[in-house]
């Protein structure tokens, strides 16, 4: 088989019910070699199932996953080698020492005995577990928990590694940690996070997907998000003098520029205002020299706003209860 | 099958690090010390035609129904209670190996703390120094017993324990199943009304399986491969329920 030709994971029209509940309704997707993905959506939207059905640990009810070209339905047992998984609220063992655990893991995982216990040297050292490597997992703290069940993950090299929710309980220098080794697996191994932490998110990952209600909502590059799901920027600028012949002078130099907001003068007489455009190239200079050249106002800031990934977040599970909920309008084309 | 071993090793290692574990022991191994001594005081007073040996094995619904449940009720209701049943069926591991490891290892360790009680006999012989109290016969049978039937009693502990997530539901599941079938069906049979309402075939079955009349034939020395049998079959679908059961709660979850 063509290794590097194979996408490291294929999802099609997968579908998951529960008992009375459609938990994922027809989710496809690709996750190329290497590729860091970011899962995102509000709680009950499908993450975790989607992940579960992944490894192989429950069965979907229709649609196909491969994992390196590897069918899940049928060969589980084969997709399991190429799978690094952390579940949710990372269960551990609470009575063993971290490197017992690793080493048992490690031979569950059928690594060869002569090549765990380097290796295991190697996770600790990677996930900083040194110190607390003869400690008993159960009296560890959140951040020391969180790190064994990453070290776990990765401690086979298998080339999918799925974690649901790694920097959840962390503090801001551990989510910085966790950060680096998420990054330093890129290329080599493919790696899907899901996350409430969208920064983390956004840092991370090289495409992100939003799904709401158990479907996929929106894909793509953060940027590209930014552009299809919002699909205007914003630019903020501290003026003092005639706002009205300011926003007129705008106008002149892109036509879709509109008032946002704009706020009440300060001490100096400088007040806030929020323009925004449909275009999606940089015009600040442009607006700068324009805005430098008039007499009638002054200028004291511009800076162009970075839609956050939350608002693009937050408008496309908006978007898609809209879809949802309005009847009679149907879903957005999910196959079939 | 790889990794059976992997996961019998980690259990048996489990086990022993766990309070409860020497908590069942202490108090197996003093139930058993205080029924031996009473037996020796019971013989040191009026001379009895069996060997010591039959009716110290005759107490061996005690421990099956109170040690059994305590080594067993933990090991599957506590992988799923802390959701670590997940990060072990996501490696390479069939839901076979898991079940047949966690058994294993009760089996071995029950079957170890029946082993200590050897050390009674082992007492009486250098201390009582009368060859007669000692009769191989029937302490061999009676060894011979405890490791077969144990099989199936384990099994059970084994079935109730992937029944629930509540390691106390587990525990007295196992208990009730044990309980019906070691001292239940033995009295079961023996009412009129079911005598009269089950058809002879029915009855026959129900007899073959009943613990107290095999453990008749072994305190004798007689080892009848029919009841071998029964305890190696029960014992192999119990275990099959057991691996279904772990299994049906991940397709209905």
């Amino acid at each position: 088989m063509n290794e590097a030709a194979t996408p490291a994971i294929e999802v099609s029209r997968l579908v998951k019910h529960y008992a009375s509940v459609t938990a994922v309704n027809g989710i496809s997707f690709t996750v190329a070699r290497g590729e860091i993905l970011g899962f995102l959506g509000p709680n009950g939207a499908g993450k975790s199932t989607t992940m579960r059905i992944l490894t192989g640990y429950l069965a979907a009810t229709s649609g196909s996953v491969r994992v390196c070209g590897i069918p899940v339905s049928t060969r589980a047992d084969e997709v399991k080698r190429f799978v690094g998984y952390m579940p949710e609220n990372n269960p551990l063992p609470e009575d063993m020492r971290v490197n017992e655990y690793l080493y048992f893991r490690g031979r569950l995982k059928e690594m060869p005995r002569k090549r765990l216990s380097p290796r295991i040297d190697e996770v600790l050292e990677l996930c900083d577990l040194k110190r607390v490597r003869h400690r008993i997992i159960g009296k560890l703290s959140k951040g020391y928990r969180q790190r064994v069940g990453i070290a776990e993950a990765i401690l086979a090299e298998p080339p999918v590694i799925i974690m649901d929710e790694p920097t959840i309980g962390l503090d801001p220098h551990q989510i910085l940690i966790v950060r680096d080794l998420i990054g330093r697996l890129r290329g080599r191994m493919s790696v899907i996070i899901s996350s409430h932490i969208l920064p983390e998110i956004e840092v991370t990952c090289d495409r992100v997907l939003i799904i709401n209600a158990g479907r996929v909502v929106a894909e793509g590059t953060p940027s590209e998000l930014r552009r299809e799901v919002l699909g205007q920027s914003s630019y903020h600028l501290e003026a003092q003098g005639d706002v009205d012949s300011l926003v007129h002078a705008a106008q002149e130099v892109e036509a879709s520029l509109a008032v946002e907001q704009i706020g009440d003068p300060d001490a100096t007489g400088f007040r806030s205002v929020r323009l925004k455009t449909r275009r999606d190239d940089d015009i600040g200079e442009l607006l700068l020299r324009t805005f430098a050249a008039d007499s009638r106002f002054r200028i004291r800031a511009l800076s162009r706003e970075h839609p956050t990934l939350e608002d693009v977040f937050l408008a496309a599970t908006r978007r898609s209860w809209d879809v949802v909920d309005t009847p009679g309008k149907g879903a957005p084309a999910n196959g079939e | 099958m790889r990794h059976f071993f992997t996961i019998l090793g980690h259990e048996i290692r489990a086990l022993l690090v766990n309070p409860s574990t020497y908590i069942a022991a202490v108090l197996f191994l003093g139930v058993m010390g205080f029924v031996f001594s009473e037996v020796l005081d019971v013989y040191s007073k009026i001379p009895q035609e069996t060997s010591p040996a039959v009716i110290f094995f005759r107490f061996f619904p005690i421990p099956a129904l109170f040690i059994v449940p305590l080594l067993t009720m933990r090991c599957l209701a506590e992988e799923r209670r802390l959701g670590t049943i997940e990060t072990l069926l996501t490696t390479p591991v069939t839901t076979t190996e898991v079940v047949l490891g966690k058994y294993g290892a009760a089996y071995l360790l029950y079957v170890g703390l029946w082993a200590c009680t050897s050390g009674f006999f082992y007492i009486l012989y250098r201390f009582a120094g009368d060859a007669r109290l000692i009769d191989p016969g029937p302490m061999l049978g009676g060894y011979c017993f405890i490791a077969v039937s144990s099989l199936l009693f384990v099994a059970i502990g084994v079935f109730a324990s992937s029944l629930s997530r509540n390691q106390a539901v587990a525990g007295i599941t196992s208990f009730t199943l044990l309980f019906g079938l070691i001292v239940g069906l033995h009295y079961a049979i023996q009412l009129p009304a079911v005598q009269t309402a089950l058809p002879h075939p029915v009855l026959s079955v129900l007899g073959s399986a009943e613990v107290l009349s095999h453990f008749n034939d072994f305190s004798r020395g007689i080892v009848d491969t029919h009841e071998v049998l029964f305890y190696l079959s029960s014992t192999a679908l119990t275990l099959i329920f057991s691996i279904l059961s772990v299994e049906a709660k991940l397709l209905h979850s």
